[in-house]
């Protein structure tokens, strides 16, 4: 499945190594992989990480779409994990193969900025008993722009 | 009947992830105008709509959006993935 979101954790490096050992003949596979922060000054003890289910799937699934349509693409992989995640935690992870490395990058690049502004994803920071929603940023948005 | 979710601090603000509500409202707009009439909370979690983005049967769309034939409805704030 190209798709998966998860609350369990997954190892980077197996996943890495599944994916390229199935990349159908691509020359290049790059991979993003997004870890839990600590923050500057307050230790964060927990990111909390809440979803739509149904819509998270389908959201990502539209993109991974778009993005086979635009670059020739002969793998792709999406892993976004929900629930309560520690520092250092590997969060998500996007993988795409191609023929040469300029569409697996660009391609890459094109999943990652959707995820950040159009997954169905709210994260929550936690630090001792205080939570705080993550607010979006304004160059999340206009990053796709560019698109 | 319609199905309304609530995600994130808008969950937290309203007090419930989600609910079934009797409605004739044509738009969302109309929506959130039946829901913030109802209690404060509904009015202090819809106070700024520019600050919220909707989905209708799980696809993002506009608060001047119709509801006609739509199941389920769901409000958050400005996601935050990746």
């Amino acid at each position: 499945m190209p798709v998966r979101v998860q609350a369990d954790p997954f190892d980077l490096g197996a996943e890495t190594a599944a994916f390229a050992g199935a990349a159908g003949g691509a020359g290049a596979v790059v991979t993003f992989t997004g870890l839990v922060r600590d923050l500057p000054g307050t230790p964060l003890s927990v990111m909390e990480i809440e979803h739509y289910p149904g819509m998270t799937e389908r959201a990502i699934t539209a993109m991974v779409a778009e993005a086979t349509a635009r670059w020739s693409l002969t793998a792709v992989l999406v892993i976004h994990r929900h629930g309560r995640l520690t520092p250092g935690e590997a969060i998500m992870m996007v993988a795409t193969a191609a023929a040469h490395r300029a569409e697996a990058f660009a391609a890459a690049e094109f999943l990652m900025d959707y995820l950040k502004s159009r997954a169905p994803f709210w994260k929550k920071e936690v630090t001792g008993q205080a939570g705080a929603w993550v607010a979006a940023k304004d160059s999340d948005e206009s990053a796709l722009k560019r698109w | 009947m319609i199905d309304v979710l609530y995600f994130a601090w808008v969950r937290e603000r309203i007090g419930l992830p989600r609910e079934r509500v009797q409605t004739q409202a044509a738009t969302v707009a109309d929506l959130v105008a039946e829901l913030s009439a109802r209690e404060d909370r509904y009015a202090a979690a819809f106070a700024d709509t520019a600050s919220l983005r909707v989905a209708l049967d799980q696809e993002l769309a506009d608060f001047s959006a119709p509801l006609a034939g739509v199941r389920e409805v769901a409000f958050f704030p400005p996601m935050t993935g990746g």
